[in-house]
């Protein structure tokens, strides 16, 4: 009986250490993906190109998406506030929920599924078909060349995929509410700009949306870049990259919130 | 796909994320309200201000015409005194009266502002003296339960 608990105190042992080692290699390639950033922004045309992959191939998931959620926010927000006859504050509901949370939360979620698994796959894939062992050979950098591109192309999307899905949301709370309910659009739009700071809530939610960007990018690289170079290999590090990003999603959200909106909620 | 139209793609993909983002700070957000670039501060001290928070508008006759700047509790009076900025197109009496309304049954709270009949009005700095607080319902409860009991011991 002892030894048994000797050996689960000495599995959960190990698990620690490897995480803590794997993070440090993480930390050390996302050091050497930023210190090759120069050379990607001097070919800015291979940051251009991942732009999209990342960008403009997510754009319908996250119009889409964002649209049905306005649309679902407004139709849920306004069976609660009428109840209490504050129905003209419908917008304001709609706004903060999609500009402060909603907008960079469900974007990345949507991001991390969408672009982050297909950049997993795609450099796990390069990895097992030796792609990246080629470049080495002919003196080309496969962190300059593969990963600090995509990298960035990440950065910069994200934000603008946020900014996107919030507008879009707000747009579909506008057709529920108005148009399909008929609060009066002059409160809706009125007591929304009276709520809303452009300071506190907006460029909040911007800096949001660009550390999950930064997040999300960064663990899909890695798990592709550290993927073992098999089928099943390269479908784990898919799996992992979802899973992970995810999670440190919603993780740095309660952290960024904490942070950002202290003494206001 | 061509290199050409890859770059028109990601162009109209920026375009639109900026697009976004103006929409939601001009349409959503306040920055095409009120901009108060030029203003005064002046202080007023509440018994209590309820639920009013920092950058909460102030209002005359229903018009924004400032923020609330800065909310500080003075310990020596035990009161909160409140700094607001107020935007320098519109003077204010030395005798303007601040009180702390709700927009609404849930609305935010923010400070009206009722100019008197001064004529010296109110620089940087100054202190509005006639304050009204937040209304609080407990106390309003309060009260008329205890109005309602002594209408009762009147009528024995």
């Amino acid at each position: 009986m002892p030894s048994r608990i000797v050996k689960a105190v000495r599995r959960v042992g190990a698990r620690v250490v490897d995480g803590v080692w794997r993070f440090g290699v993480a930390s050390r390639f996302l050091f050497l993906t930023l210190a090759y950033s120069a050379t990607s922004f001097r070919r800015f045309h291979l940051i251009i190109k991942e732009i999209f992959s990342t960008g403009v191939l997510s754009l319908i998931i996250i119009l889409v998406s964002g649209l049905f959620v306005g649309m679902v926010l407004g139709m849920q927000g306004y069976d609660t506030l009428q109840r209490y006859g504050a129905s003209e504050s419908l917008g304001v509901m709609v706004a903060l929920s999609l500009v402060r949370e909603l907008g960079p939360v469900v974007a990345a979620l949507l991001f991390a599924s969408r672009a982050g698994s297909a950049i997993t796959a795609e450099i796990g894939l390069m990895k097992a078909t030796e792609q990246l062992s080629a470049m080495e050979m002919m003196a080309v950098n496969p962190i300059a060349r593969v990963v600090a591109p995509r990298f960035w192309a990440g950065v910069i999307s994200m934000p603008l995929l946020a900014a996107m899905f919030s507008a879009m949301g707000v747009f579909g709370g506008y057709l529920v509410g108005v148009k399909l309910i008929g609060v009066d659009e002059g409160s809706f739009w009125s007591q929304m700009q009276n709520a809303v700071d452009f300071q506190q809530d907006i460029v909040n939610g911007v800096i949001k949306s660009f550390v999950f960007g930064v997040a999300v990018t960064a663990i899909a690289l890695f798990e592709g870049y550290d993927a073992p170079p098999t089928a099943e290999g390269v479908s784990g590090a898919t799996t992992r990259t979802v899973v992970t990003s995810s999670l440190a999603i919603l993780a740095l959200d309660f952290v960024l919130t904490a942070f950002m909106f202290r003494g206001e909620v | 796909m061509e290199r050409t139209t890859i770059d028109l793609w990601v162009g109209l993909f920026v375009v639109m994320g900026l697009g976004a983002l103006l929409v939601l700070a001009l349409k959503v957000g306040n920055l095409g309200g009120v901009n108060i670039s030029e203003s005064y501060a002046v202080t007023a001290d509440f018994s209590n201000i309820g639920g009013l928070k920092v950058r909460a508008p102030v209002k005359s006759a229903g018009v924004v015409v400032g923020r609330v700047a800065e909310i500080k509790y003075d310990a020596e009076n035990h009161e909160a005194r409140v700094t607001l900025k107020l935007d320098r197109k519109y003077p204010f009496s030395k005798d303007t009266s601040a009180s702390i309304m709700t927009s609404g049954l849930l609305g935010e709270q923010y400070i009206a502002l009722e100019s008197g009949g001064d004529s010296v009005v109110l620089k940087e700095g100054d202190k509005i003296k006639i304050t009204q607080s937040a209304v609080v319902l407990e106390n309003l409860i309060g009260q008329f339960l205890y109005n309602k009991a002594a209408d009762s011991g009147e009528k024995k």
